[in-house]
């Protein structure tokens, strides 16, 4: 069960998530477990009549590290090298580990992502320090503001009105060449790409639940980074 | 010269996503690598002046099939070489250009837009579904080879 929450708080994929913990059951020799995984909730129950239980599952964001380590530690209980109480207490360990990249790398690898897909959308390398710039500060404001804010889709907004604006001054100051690539470029590091790309493999492999949702938070995420833009634009 | 440029972008756009997600520092090589092949892949289509969609699913194919062998070679999820490495093809701009025509009320260019990224997304998708089919098939084979 914290197997599942820590992969679906992962970002980690529903059928994955379900493969996991029914793996998992199987080794401690319940080959009947059934399970069911949504974005938002687990259910999981021994057998097909015993008491089943529900966690839910209320932030989630991405970390492909502890789905690593999860699926590690869910490969070593089912080859029985380690014993249920040892997984347990991995998987809490797992869980608490806060372990992240710097803010200051992460900050540093969202202006170089920014910079370079401005020059991959076939913008010139006079606009890959602003992009840079933009990329870096609007990342890091929407760091700054998640924090401040439990709603996802508004520190979006926030971040994408801080790119507007700054893009806006650039270019008046007449740096910049080409503002769509700056936007575009800069706004890289935060549209839901992975959602979208993640909503439809679910899709396909018959999560329709769970595939519908995950679209629904990439409209939303896109038109709150849209919108933030169009703010802008409408304001000055 | 360009296509150089290209490369040293995109090796740089993957890792730097894999740095975004927390992905395994072990991996990260290995992210921009598959990220960097995939996008090349797909510019040199584009530039043969092959339309977007058949191109994104050609090179979502190949960043499938390489996100599996590494996968393999260094037991960790495929999912982590498949994020960062499908991030230059996902269509993270158009989604942008369309939601920005929505929120403009162009809807005639939004609508046209919005449908051409559920295409490329689709088409990633289907790419990367074939690698796995693939995988699988492999997998059925060489065990029933062995089951004899």
């Amino acid at each position: 069960m914290l197997a599942g929450k820590i992969m679906l708080q992962s970002g980690a994929e529903t059928y994955r998530v379900e493969d996991t913990m029914n793996r998992i059951a199987s080794t401690y020799g319940l080959p009947n477990a059934q399970s069911y995984a949504t974005p938002t909730g687990i259910n999981f129950s021994i057998d097909m009549s015993e008491v089943t239980n529900f966690m839910r599952i209320s932030n989630r964001s991405t970390d492909l590290h502890k789905i690593a380590e999860v699926n590690n530690i869910s490969r070593m209980f089912a080859a029985g090298e380690i014993e249920l109480k040892n997984a347990l207490s991995m998987l809490e360990s797992v869980d608490g580990d806060t372990s992240t990249f710097s803010v200051w790398l992460q900050v540093m690898a969202a202006a170089f992502v920014s910079g370079c897909f401005t020059i991959m959308f076939g913008g010139i390398w006079a606009d890959f320090i602003p992009s840079f710039i933009v990329g870096g500060i609007a990342f890091a404001g929407m760091l700054w503001f998640e924090r401040l804010v439990e709603i996802r889709f508004i520190a979006e907004f926030f971040a994408s009105f801080i790119i507007g604006v700054l893009t806006l001054a650039i270019m008046d100051s007449g740096i910049g060449v080409d503002m769509d690539k700056i936007i575009i470029g800069a706004v890289m590091p935060l549209v839901p790409g992975l959602h979208i790309t993640n909503a439809v493999r679910d899709l396909m492999a018959g999560h329709l639940v769970a595939g519908l949702s995950k679209g629904v938070e990439a409209v939303l995420t896109a038109f709150a980074i849209g919108a933030g833009i169009a703010v802008v634009f409408g304001l000055f | 010269m360009t296509i150089l440029a290209q490369l040293v972008t995109s090796f740089i756009a993957a890792a730097g996503f894999g740095i975004l997600f927390n992905a395994p520092r072990k991996a990260l090589l290995q992210c921009g690598l598959v990220g960097m092949l995939g996008w090349i892949l797909y510019y040199v289509l584009v530039l043969q002046e092959m339309d977007v969609v058949p191109a994104t699913v050609l090179a979502s194919m190949l960043v499938g099939a390489l996100c599996q062998i590494c996968a393999k070679v260094y037991k960790t999820p495929v999912i982590i070489f498949i994020v960062s490495g499908i991030i230059p093809l996902v269509p993270g701009g158009s989604a942008y250009d369309a939601m920005r025509n929505f929120v403009e009320n162009d809807y005639f260019t939004a609508v046209q837009l919005s449908a051409k990224v559920m295409l490329l997304a689709g088409g990633i998708a289907i790419g990367l579904m074939f690698s796995e089919v693939v995988k699988q098939m492999i997998q059925k084979w060489s065990w029933k080879q062995t089951g004899d």
